[in-house]
């Protein structure tokens, strides 16, 4: 079941506060496939789950699933799967009863409800706590039983808003494992709201990045990673480090700095991006890369973390294991230079930051 | 985690030094003064006629008026926490003002609006409806005494109900009456309970509002307070407290009840 959402529009009041609004939105989701709707706060993404959903209405623009217009659709009728952030189970009634419920209203039998409930508790793991109450539950455990819930009326698609936001660290990482297997059993196709950029480039097939409202760019994950339209795009998945300079036939110079290197762009004035992990650290005494000066080194478990001023001023953010940093010698003080081999120019001249 | 407040023996002392001083003690004397008939001067006092019809009206206004108020101001709380319309805030200061006026001047102006030449009064009487110097109008009056308890529990229930909790519902494919009836009303329930438990306590003995628009007809309109005051007026201050005796047990056996009722039902949502 695909879905695609048609030069979306909602603008909310100004004493909407929180809520954004999203502007000519569109996008495709494809059948089977997690998509994620990535970006920061404020970037419009929750609201356009909810657009789909049917919780809100679009002021322009059409919203289809596998080709049906569900835009004048009453969210009741659409069949879809909403996983709330905060769970939103019922407190009153049992975990059965919290899953059984899309099933009951639907007129569904008892013996068809217990039997797809039953079903489902398998699916999350959670076979044996049927008769508890959410209250009786860890954070974990009511998020799988806010899954389940959505998925017992056997939904066209399924919509999570920041499904792993209000859990810690570990939970996320165990649940985030946890539904990509769910994901490969049920085949559903998904879309998952999120800021975490690792959770969009782990866990889906397909990314919309959004930013203020609107697309900043979609594609896989892989293609927003490696060649992204805009130094937002490059920061914003894996922090890339964004650096203005000029490229002469062939050759990227960086003002002020005795850096370059060779890339495959037009001549002018470019942006260039680099990651941490892709800045490479030379001995001080070696040829090659521009001098630098390590001012700051946190080890954090097997990397450590390092800022380097170049002798230009700029600062720039290194990331490398524990082994290679030993194998360099090199701690916080120590002359270094820096050679940026790994920088990639900007496909599209994007905005600035 | 030591404490904020200092041990629980010294806290439990004052709790029960003050229970006892404010609340017991009173009571025991009432017990106490009761006791001077003898359990069958009690029996005697209140199995009288008019003694059980005074508690009926008591105990059966009060548990319609309290029913009333349990339905409308469930109503009134949804629409103040709900909805933004002009004139909300002043609607929100009303809710209070029965608690805020005097019994008796509550009275008198019900009275005079639903007394057969009062400006309700009249045309409800041209209709067949005579509500003052009735048991409706004792109701009426109780309905009016009632109202801010179980609007003032339940508003901060509602004002606290996760929003995404009917919309859970709604994309589950529940309509709007099963929304309500599923998933709102089972969580605002037990507010609603305590504001109707409080209503009808409040019911059961209230004098001042009702002494006026009922009548005071023995028999008919008569309410176990009033027939408290009157036996007090004839100095027969041991019938008076065996009368009120009774009446607490009575109330206190309800209350109990809806206490234990209101556990059942707030199961997962405290």
């Amino acid at each position: 079941m695909s879905v695609r959402v048609e030069s979306i529009t909602k603008r909310f009041g100004a004493d909407a506060g929180r809520v954004t609004g999203v502007s000519g939105v569109s996008f495709e989701a494809p059948s089977h496939a997690i998509t994620s709707l990535v970006g920061p706060s404020g970037s419009g993404k929750s609201t356009l789950l909810r657009l789909v959903a049917g919780l809100e209405q679009p002021d322009q623009g059409r919203v289809l699933v596998e080709g049906e217009d569900l835009t004048r659709v009453p969210v009741q009728a659409r069949r879809l799967g909403f996983v709330f952030q905060n769970y939103a189970l019922f407190r009153h009634m049992s975990v059965f009863d919290n899953i059984a419920f899309g099933l009951s209203v639907r007129g569904a039998s008892r013996k068809e409800q217990a039997a797809r409930v039953s079903e489902l508790l398998e699916l999350v793991q959670l076979a044996d706590y049927a008769k508890r109450l959410p209250d009786q539950l860890s954070g974990g455990q009511r998020q799988r039983v806010a899954l389940a819930r959505a998925l017992a009326p056997r939904p066209r698609v399924l919509l999570l808003d920041e499904p792993f936001g209000a859990l810690d660290t570990q939970v996320r990482v165990e649940l985030r494992e946890w539904l990509h297997r769910l994901h490969e059993q049920t085949q559903v196709t998904t879309l998952l709201v999120t800021h975490d950029q690792e959770e969009a480039l782990e866990l889906s097939q397909h990314v919309v990045l959004l930013r203020e409202g609107q697309v900043e760019q979609a594609g896989t994950p892989t293609e927003l990673y490696e060649s992204p339209r805009s130094a937002f795009v490059a920061s914003f998945l894996g922090g890339a480090q964004i650096l203005k300079g000029q490229v002469s036939e062939g050759q990227l110079q960086l003002p002020g700095q005795e850096l370059s290197a060779d890339v495959d762009h037009a001549d002018g004035a470019v942006e260039a991006f680099v990651r941490p992990h892709d800045v490479r650290l030379v001995r001080a005494d070696e040829p090659g890369g521009a001098p630098a000066r390590v001012e700051r080194l946190i080890r954090v478990g097997g990397f450590v973390k390092l800022t380097v001023r170049l002798d230009s001023g700029e600062v720039l953010q290194v990331q490398m294991s524990r082994t290679a940093q030993l194998d360099l010698g090199v701690e916080a003080g120590d002359p270094v230079r820096v050679d940026l081999g790994g920088i990639r120019v900007i496909a599209r001249r994007g905005y600035s930051i | 985690m030591r404490p904020a407040l200092p041990g629980f023996r010294l806290t439990l002392g004052i709790v029960l030094l003050y229970t006892s001083l404010i609340v017991l003690l009173p009571l025991a004397a009432l017990g106490a003064r009761a006791g001077e008939l003898g359990l069958s001067g009690i029996w005697a006092v209140v199995s009288d006629e008019r003694a059980l019809r005074a508690y009926g009206l008591s105990f059966g206004a009060a548990l319609v008026a309290a029913l009333i108020n349990a339905v409308l101001g469930l109503m009134l709380a949804w629409v103040l926490v709900r909805y933004r319309f002009p004139g909300r805030r002043l609607i929100d200061g009303l809710v209070d003002l029965p608690f805020a006026l005097p019994t008796a001047v509550a009275g008198i102006a019900l009275t005079a609006i639903y007394s057969p030449k009062g400006m309700l009064g009249g045309p409800l009487a041209e209709l067949g409806l005579q509500v003052a110097f009735t048991r409706v109008g004792i109701t009426v009056a109780l309905v009016f005494i009632g109202i801010p308890f179980v609007v003032r529990t339940v508003q901060p229930v509602l004002e606290g109900l996760d929003p995404s909790l009917s919309e859970a519902a709604q994309v589950l494919g529940a309509s709007r009456l099963q929304t309500f009836f599923r998933v709102i009303l089972p969580a605002l329930l037990p507010a609603t309970l305590t504001g109707f438990a409080l209503a009808l306590a409040r019911g059961v003995g209230e004098y001042g509002s009702v002494v006026f628009i009922s009548g005071n007809m023995p028999y008919r309109t008569e309410v176990a307070s009033l027939l408290i005051i009157t036996k007090l007026e004839q100095y027969d201050y041991e019938g008076a407290t065996a009368l009120a005796a009774v009446m607490l047990l009575v109330s206190f056996a309800i209350l109990l009840g809806v206490n234990l009722l209101q556990r059942r039902l707030s199961r997962g949502l405290t």
